[in-house]
């Protein structure tokens, strides 16, 4: 009888969980995001090289607009890249895990992802119409954190940690800048490859 | 009254108490998304939830979204007490050992 008991807390506990958390996320998307993500820091450091800049230091640089379109680029491809492939690994995951991909909840988590998202995004742009360059990575790693701390709710507390690093990690380069790009690479980056590691190691 | 008689005999069944949990934690649930989460079929579906709204432990919403009908579903205060109740007296049950 007691069996029955202790089984029936652990259905419970599996339903409520089920039900308010989308556990489908892959850390694989994690690690592949990262790589992407170190991969662009690079192409963007020697893109500002070639074009006779030095990157690193407070000295003020000139980015011409050829070079800033350039750069725009990349970013766009580093994120259409990083989100096909976390889409796909979530499809697989989701698979395994009976637990379909587009429901309430992933509509939830994507709602509360891209609200602080887009608010950044915005933020972003108008920054770099002003002029504000050494800004945009610092901004764009504080809206990050904030919106991974705000769709945790929806999926593993794990996605929560990871978003005060980030946050902390924009705060402090708002401080430093000019070093925008060694921080976007460890936030981006680094971050995010030992976060898909520890997911993967944890959940799979 | 025993601990054993404690246990609410509405709650036995496993199908009932996965939908009162999934109701503990969210607003208004759908049918469709009720019954993909615990994996059973309409007809089992439909049956437990018709026990649970008899003694009223979760109200009914129906509307039309567009031209399809939309069911959803909510733990009423009574049911939720009654839960509550349940997994009280089932940890009690547990921690006696």
């Amino acid at each position: 009888m007691n069996n029955k008991h202790q089984d029936d807390i652990e259905h419970i506990r599996s339903m409520m969980e089920r039900s308010s958390r989308f556990i489908s996320l892959s850390g694989m998307s994690g690690v592949i995001a990262g790589i992407v993500a170190l991969i662009a820091a690079l192409v963007s450091y020697y893109l500002i090289k070639n074009n006779g800049g030095e990157y690193f230091g407070n000295k003020h640089i000139i980015l011409s607009a050829p070079l800033l379109t350039k750069l725009v680029i990349t970013l766009v491809i580093t994120l259409i890249v990083a989100l096909f492939f976390g889409i796909y690994f979530t499809i697989q995951k989701s698979k395994r895990n009976h637990q379909k991909v587009w429901n309430s909840l992933s509509k939830r988590l994507l709602i509360s992802l891209f609200i602080p998202l887009a608010a950044g995004g915005i933020f972003c742009i108008a920054l770099f119409f002003q002029g504000h360059f050494g800004l945009v990575a610092p901004v764009m790693l504080i809206f990050y954190g904030l919106a991974l701390m705000n769709a945790s709710k929806y999926t593993f507390n794990d996605v929560e940690y990871l978003g005060y690093f980030e946050l902390i990690l924009g705060l402090i380069s708002l401080f430093l800048v000019g070093y925008g790009l060694i921080f976007w690479a460890i936030g981006f980056g680094v971050l995010h490859i030992i976060y898909g590691i520890m997911m993967q190691k944890k959940y799979h | 009254m025993s601990l054993i008689q404690s246990l609410n005999k509405e709650f036995e069944s496993r199908i009932r108490l996965g939908i009162m949990s999934i109701l503990m934690v969210n607003e208004w649930v759908e049918f469709k998304e009720m019954k993909e989460t615990l994996d059973i079929t309409d007809g089992n579906l439909a049956s437990h939830i018709a026990g649970l709204e008899k003694n009223d432990y979760i109200e009914v919403k129906k509307e039309f979204v567009g031209k399809k009908p939309k069911t959803s579903y909510r733990a009423t205060k009574t049911g939720r007490k009654a839960f509550n109740q349940h997994l009280n007296s089932l940890e009690k049950l547990i921690n006696r050992k």
